[in-house]
């Protein structure tokens, strides 16, 4: 068996003093599950890590604002990632969880932020609830069998339901303590987050904020490169691949299936949790077919089996419909259904797998061979 | 060809009166079968005898219609799929059933992590077992279809079953490859204290390693022996290539 570490492109230019810190500290992270593995990349990294936290202080405060507002929803195209791309679980109804994850963020903190002044156990509650709601739905589709289009379906109409649901809840008899759900109109005035616990509250305000959601991406996408390439993430590749082999080496690919469902229930549920407190606001529409339709362009277009093509196909898509619709254009949307069949028709596999492939190709060795058997067991 | 059993002769797998209906029709009709430790044995019939409904029986794919099934004398028969194989019971499939889209040593690494022991080691042996330590870091669709077989083998015994089922293991196989695939089940029924059960229509190959050779038709068990004695049967041959061919 081949032990040897992949030639990896450009370390020769690098101190093998470099090489080995990189690779000892990025191992947990590194195998053929993820795109970049090399010492390269993790400089990439590091210097994009670097860039984002720079960011604030070259830029005027309403881009942070607006940049932040992106990142919120990253976390949802990641939730599909997980669960579509390496799962093969088709989900189109994430916005569900999203929309659950904001409502309950909201009615938990403008209840609790007047008693504690901090918004932690409502941050906790909207990723809770939502891999509850998670677990719920995904039981009576893994357990009864339901797979392929048919989750696909089911979970569409769970997150047209909730939109409609509420949007009902106009008037004051739903209205949940110091929170008033307010119907298609949506739930206003809802805490900015702050943790801590009184007399010691850090509130973040937009720049704070701006560090917070990074933060939390970075070690995000950390967290799922790592279980994607750790025993666990092979199980669920191979759910992907073939149903049948894996539940017969012995794995109930029911639980499995399930299991990565709540968790990518837990991160929409988180995102839309960000979205509430980054907005002060959320309404049933982020619950709707147009807002359940966008992780599926984004991540599709990005690279569905790429975590790197979900974080650049939100990101991308989110900047450059803003920039159309800043432009005057009532277009954006029509844009984006170009993109998205322009992608499908040259890219099958995504933008930013097949620029990854052009840069291996370029150099001329793989950045992901040879890892197969690399200690990245979890 | 060996004859008698390697084991004590226990049964490691019995199934009393085991049915399986479809609507009308009776696909495995009260069928009592026993198959005793450290044998191989195989299943053989005529296109739709039972030979498959039979396996998806005994592994949990399909639920019988009447019947119990015992797997070390445990009654196995509500059992998921996924249960009967952590209790030792492995498949490999009747059409190619690999992960297209990974590497041999993904394709091994899958079974193998499910164990205790150390993933990579069991990768290496297991590979080494089916000829593929070269191969490893290959995507599976650049090999032969013979190797993809055997990777399927390998990746089947990588769980470390105790009875190994194998539906038609050298369909689409070469003489030589169908011949090498035989050497494979022996010996991996005699170093790795295995029983084998494996359907299969090649009565060359069924000669090569089956001790003892069941024939299914309609759904019922029709004979049971020697290979020499099955294949002399007048009445196994009339229901192999009909009544013209048959004895008297």
């Amino acid at each position: 068996m081949s032990e040897k570490k992949p030639t990896l492109p450009g370390n020769e230019f690098l101190p093998s003093i470099v090489v080995d810190g990189l690779d000892r500290v990025f191992a947990p992270f590194n195998g053929p599950n993820t795109i970049g593995n090399s010492p390269i990349f993790w400089i990439a990294f590091l210097l994009v890590a670097l860039v984002a936290l720079a960011y604030p202080a070259v830029t005027t405060p309403f881009r942070v604002l607006n940049t932040t507002g992106y990142v919120v929803w990253i976390f949802l195209a990641l939730s599909l990632t997980l669960i579509w791309g390496y799962t093969g679980i088709f989900s189109f109804g994430q916005t569900a969880f999203f929309g659950l994850g904001g409502y309950t963020f909201g009615v938990v903190a403008k209840n609790l932020v007047q008693v504690t002044g901090a918004t932690n156990l409502a941050l906790l509650a909207a990723v809770v609830l939502p891999a509850v709601f998670a677990v719920v739905v995904g039981y009576f589709m893994f357990y009864g069998r339901v797979s392929g289009v048919y989750v696909a379906i089911i979970t569409l109409a769970v997150t047209l339901i909730l939109e409609l649901l509420f949007g009902r809840t106009a008037g004051p008899q739903y209205t949940i303590g110091a929170a008033e759900l307010g119907g298609f109109n949506g739930m206003t005035n809802i805490p900015s987050l702050a943790f801590g616990i009184e007399p010691v509250l850090v509130e973040l305000d937009p720049v704070p904020m701006y560090y917070f959601v990074v933060g939390l991406l970075i070690a995000g996408y950390l967290a799922l490169r790592y279980v994607v390439n750790s025993n666990y993430g092979y199980v669920l590749i191979a759910v992907r691949e073939n149903e049948a082999r894996t539940e017969m080496f012995g794995y109930d690919i029911r639980k499995i299936k399930l299991q990565a469902f709540a968790i990518g229930g837990a991160m929409a549920g988180l995102s839309g949790a960000l979205f509430a407190s980054w907005n002060n606001f959320i309404s049933p529409p982020v619950m709707g077919i147009v807002t359940a339709a966008l992780p599926v362009i984004w991540v599709t277009v990005g690279g569905r089996q790429t975590i790197l093509g979900a974080i650049f196909g939100a990101l991308g898509l989110q900047f450059l419909d803003s920039e159309l619709a800043a432009a005057g254009s009532e277009f954006s949307v029509v844009a984006l259904g170009v993109i998205l069949l322009g992608v499908i028709l040259y890219f099958s596999d995504g933008v930013v797998p097949a620029i990854a492939s052009r840069i291996e190709d370029r150099i001329g060795s793989s950045p992901d061979e040879s890892v197969v058997l690399e200690e990245s067991d979890a | 060809m060996s004859s008698g059993t390697r084991g004590d002769g226990t049964p490691i797998l019995e199934t009393d009166g085991l049915q399986k209906t479809f609507g009308g029709l009776t696909a495995v009709d009260r069928v009592d079968y026993r198959l005793p430790r450290g044998d191989i044995q195989c299943l053989i019939g005529p296109n739709g005898a039972g030979k498959s409904t039979f396996f998806g029986l005994l592994t949990g794919k399909l639920r019988p219609t009447g019947g119990t099934i015992r797997y070390n004398g445990e009654d196995i028969t509500g059992l998921m799929p996924h249960e009967r194989v952590r209790r030792g019971i492995s498949l490999k499939f009747q059409t190619l059933n690999i992960y297209e889209e990974l590497r041999v040593s993904e394709n091994l690494r899958v079974p193998c992590q499910r164990r205790d022991e150390d993933t990579r080691t069991l990768i290496e042996e297991v590979a080494d077992l089916v000829d593929l330590t070269g191969k490893l870091d290959q995507p599976v669709d650049t090999l032969s279809y013979g190797e993809q077989q055997w990777l399927e083998i390998g990746m089947s015994i990588a769980v470390d079953p105790e009875l190994l089922l194998l539906d038609e293991p050298t369909a689409g196989m070469t003489v030589e490859e169908t011949e090498r695939t035989g050497e494979l089940i022996q010996t991996l029924v005699e170093t790795r204290d295995m029983t084998a059960l494996v359907v299969e229509h090649d009565i060359d190959f069924v000669r090569q390693i089956a001790e003892q050779v069941t024939v299914l038709h309609n759904g019922e068990v029709f004979r049971q022996g020697t290979i020499e004695d099955v294949a002399e049967d007048p009445e196994v041959k009339r229901i192999y290539l009909g009544e013209e061919y048959g004895g008297d």
